[in-house]
């Protein structure tokens, strides 16, 4: 395999890039079921309380409305927390929509109005009217501190002696840092058409980014095991938004059971804004370092937001212990529960967050004590994971910071604020590290190849924009020898082979190595048939006597020696194999993370504090990169996160009404094309065998991360103003 | 009207034609109804999407008599006799229109629900005849919110795609030609 021709490493267009251009990629809100019914969500007007009456009179009179659902009327539903919970959830009580008259956060889904069409169940939801008993709410982070506790998460002990380090350190720092809630915000709005099928069961299309984890939870809330089918082929983004089941699926399903007819619900852009989100977070960091920079002592503490019935823990300050060598680190994370629904995995959920706080604070170190940012990170240099004391399986982040230097052009920079301009723009340099784990979840696929010569290769995996339905065939055409153009990948569609969550940047990891795997096996049936016959050319070969190209098997000693696979599969019919892949027992031994450089470039307009970031350089590392053009892609999307996180994202509340206010896109600030200038990325070479079969480690999270620190860190080079609340608005820099 | 037109709530759908992608539709339509929702609800033209219902995102962008136009925000009642252009009817058959097939070379898109919109909107953007400059196409394609971030890769796109967008538009008078302002050739 892997030879001249092997798709493996090319930047090949998507498979269903057509698909997406010209309209015909389906979502799913666009599934055409007959007889279908529109449910639309109405949402609780208070934060905390109760719901003492809703009177669905007027709406039900409505011509066309067929059912007002409210936890009055609602069909039967589990009651112990257990059935709600799902493969990403928090520690506690899952939040169980439509359970009972309580009330726990503003935006919670109340009641769902069923009707003919769209506007009609729209316009009858406007028509309740709900009466609460509320009773006082707490939406305040920083008002609630005092209330805070240990969050449920395993964070590594302390290691040396950091009071005694920070006492005698040259340099000691101790700075706050503090992010506001985001939104995830994908374009396609959550949605779910249930379509009802006559003998009771259900087939789902609900945008998700783990069909089996939906399939689960509908299982277990309704009690409806092997009753339910989900399906997903196309998802509009999501990242993270589509971890959990979403409050519309088990709505639409309740009215579909209710009324044994196909319902479909879309939650309207403000609804996006009455689930999940990443926590508004408060972070403390402590350095002590010595004459040049060098690290003696961290300390990294984090407090975030959670719910009142869930703790949602993601990993804020686990990367200050790892990143660089550091002989004394204290991590501590703290939870503060308030009336707001549970936050969620949002792109590089923790990271995105703890390494911005940390990579300003290496900033504010460099200026310190006079070095350069970049020298800084090069002298505290590690190769070795502190936290976990075992060396990183590979760790290109060197040639991150050399290559990513190189490309931006980074020695030309003066080290003082305010030193370089152009007009009235205060130009400014930085740069950050990035960090992310490289993970592996046990995940199985399956191949077949048919007698129209045709290799078919499925996992109940999803393609969120991410690239699966290319990747997937590209390793799949790879080790089968085949051009692309004969691979159909199938994804999104839980009856397909067991596949874990589409997150956490590892899904090339996890189910690559599994389609890899199942080719291989098909690889080994197609040898084994080959030698069915004593006169076979093939007798007593091996697997690795033979290689796989341009569809055919060939002797690798006598490469004239050859057949064509269709030819084998038109004597044995149909060949499969269904293989599932866990982590590789070598990974034990070592940590295993994807590093990046990110270089960005600053213009702040002196008189009126607007600031463009014009130019971004992100070089990782991410061991082997399948396809440059889509992973490129991730990339620069981390980045444009990384910006927008930095400039622009913040979920404001109104905490008087508990609520928050800008649910919506011209308020609720994400970049648009002009916000956008140069992105240059580039990955380095990184062998690692360890990680798994493939060497590839996964990049939907790493672009984001250091991001906004380079950018903040640009912005101080330029202006010599520290920002330390994000978002950097202009107001923050007048 | 005729006594056989659907009613919702009482009310009873209006007729309108449209010339949409090339075909001539006759079509009762209830007057709250909005362009958007016609597509995808009442035709099941689903490649003109819904992300905010309120003008803020573009991916329901379509173009109609050949300007650019957020269809969330228009009744389809308003637009007896109109022409309308939607991402399904770019494409000549099989043989994808110049913007689409450097979309797909650009990887100008991830998740894809943007992209219809962004197309639309690229298409009626070349067709205003406006942007001489890639800081001008950004500026006039910053209507179409992408959350994916692939803006460096829609910026390419259209730029290559440009030259032989216009030649597509053919004798469609730019609003340059019309005397907005001039165009490069």
């Amino acid at each position: 395999m892997n030879s001249m021709t092997s798709p493996l490493g090319k930047p090949v267009d998507r498979v269903d890039g057509p698909l997406k251009v010209t309209g015909q990629a389906q979502y799913a809100a666009e599934f055409q079921v007959p007889g279908l019914l529109y449910g639309s969500v109405v949402n609780s007007s208070i934060a905390r309380g109760r719901i003492l009456q809703i009177d669905s009179s007027a709406a039900e009179a409505v011509p066309g409305v067929v059912l007002v659902l409210t936890h009055a009327n609602r069909p039967p539903i589990a009651s112990y927390d257990k059935a709600y919970e799902d493969e990403d959830s928090a520690d506690g009580a899952s939040f169980r929509p439509l359970f009972n008259d309580r009330v726990l956060y503003s935006g919670q889904p109340i009641a769902l109005v069923v009707a003919e069409n769209l506007e009609l169940a729209r316009y009858a939801g406007s028509l309740l009217k709900v009466e609460y008993a509320a009773e006082p709410h707490n939406t305040d982070l920083r008002a609630r501190l005092g209330k805070m506790h240990k969050a449920p998460a395993e964070i590594p002990p302390e290691r040396g002696d950091v009071g005694s380090a920070m006492a005698s350190a040259r340099y000691r720092l101790d700075v706050e840092y503090s992010s506001p809630v985001e939104h995830h915000n994908p374009m396609e709005p959550h949605a779910s058409t249930v379509h009802y099928l006559p003998d009771g069961q259900l087939e789902i299309h609900d945008k998700t980014q783990g069909v089996q984890n939906c399939m689960h939870y509908l299982e277990a809330v309704f009690g409806m095991e092997g009753q339910i089918r989900i399906l997903a082929p196309f998802v509009g983004g999501a990242f993270g938004s589509g971890l959990r089941p979403q409050y519309q699926l088990p709505l639409a399903v309740m009215a579909a059971l209710k009324l044994k007819q196909s319902v479909r619900v879309v939650l309207k852009r403000q609804q996006m804004f009455t689930f999940g989100y990443r926590p508004r977070t408060i972070q403390r960091i402590g350095i002590g370092a010595g004459p040049g920079g060098q690290l003696e002592a961290l300390t990294h503490q984090a407090i975030g937001q959670t719910s009142s019935f869930e703790d949602f823990t993601e990993h804020v300050v686990e990367w200050s212990g790892m990143l660089y060598q550091c002989p004394s680190v204290r991590l501590d994370y703290r939870l503060v529960s308030l009336d707001m629904y549970t936050p969620l995995d949002m792109r590089a959920p923790g990271a995105a967050l703890g390494v911005f706080a940390l990579e300003c604070a290496m900033d504010e170190l460099a200026s310190a004590a006079g070095v350069d940012p970049l020298a800084l990170r090069l002298t505290n240099y590690t190769d070795r994971n502190g936290n976990q004391d075992k060396p990183y399986s590979s760790k290109a982040l060197r040639e991150c910071y050399e290559q990513g230097a190189e490309r931006f052009g980074w020695s030309k920079r003066l080290p003082e604020p305010r030193s370089m301009r152009e007009g009235n723009q205060l130009i400014g340099w930085g740069m950050a590290t990035g960090v992310w784990e490289a993970l592996q979840m046990p995940a199985s696929a399956k191949a077949c190849l048919g007698p129209d010569g045709r290799l078919k290769v499925s996992s109940a995996t999803a393609d969120i924009g991410t690239g699966t339905y290319t990747v997937m065939t590209q390793i799949a055409a790879a080790a089968l020898g085949l051009p692309m153009e004969r691979v159909d990948f199938h994804l999104g569609d839980s009856s397909l082979s067991k596949a874990p969550l589409e997150g956490g940047s590892a899904t090339v990891s996890s189910v690559g190595s599994a389609v890899q795997k199942a080719c291989e096996e098909l690889r080994q049936k197609l040898l084994d048939a080959t030698q069915q016959s004593p006169e076979s050319p093939f007798t007593g070969a091996r697997l690795e006597d033979v290689s796989f190209n341009a569809g055919n098997m060939v002797l690798k000693s006598a490469p004239e020696t050859s057949v064509d696979l269709q030819q084998i599969i038109a004597m044995t019919g149909a060949l499969e194999a269904e293989v599932s892949v866990k982590p590789g027992e070598k990974r034990n031994e070592y940590a295993t993370s994807t590093h990046s450089a990110v270089f960005v470039e600053v213009r702040v307009d002196e008189a009126l504090g607007t600031v463009r970031v014009t130019r971004v350089v992100s070089a990782v590392a991410a061991g082997r990169i399948v396809n440059p053009k889509t992973a490129g892609n991730q990339i620069v999307g981390g980045v444009v996160w990384g910006i927008g996180m930095a400039l622009q994202e913040e979920s404001q509340i109104d905490h008087h009404l508990g609520r928050f206010m800008n649910h919506n896109f011209a308020e609720y600030h994400i970049p648009v094309n002009a916000d956008i200038g140069a992105i240059d990325v580039l990955f380095v070479d990184e062998q690692d065998d360890v990680v798994n079969e493939l060497g590839s480690k996964g990049v939907g999270e790493i672009g984001i991360v250091g991001v906004a620190a380079a950018v903040a860190n640009a912005i101080y080079h330029a202006t010599g103003k520290r920002v330390r609340d994000l978002p950097i608005t202009l107001d923050k820099l007048m | 009207m005729n006594q056989n037109s659907p009613t919702a709530g009482g009310i009873i759908a209006c007729p309108i034609t449209i010339e949409l992608n090339g075909q001539t539709r006759q079509l009762e339509v209830f007057p709250w109804t909005t362009l958007l929702d016609l597509l995808r609800e009442q035709l099941a033209l689903t490649g003109t999407k819904k992300g905010c219902d309120h003008g803020q995102c573009g991916a329901c962008t379509v173009l109609l008599n050949g300007r650019r136009i957020n269809s969330c925000l228009t009744l389809a009642v308003m637009h007896d006799g109109a022409e309308l252009t939607t991402i399904e009817g770019l494409a000549d058959g099989d043989s994808l229109h110049p913007m689409q097939a450097a979309f797909v070379k650009h990887d100008a898109f991830q998740c894809g629900y943007c992209t219809p919109g962004q197309i639309c909107s690229a298409v009626g953007m070349v067709s205003e005849g406006r942007a001489q400059s890639l800081g001008e196409i950004r500026e006039q394609m910053s209507g179409n919110l992408c959350r994916c971030g692939a803006y460096p890769n829609i910026l390419a796109a259209i730029e290559e795609a440009m030259p032989e967008t216009r030649k597509t538009l053919g004798a469609v008078q730019t609003d340059a030609q019309k005397g907005v302002r001039e165009v490069q050739p």
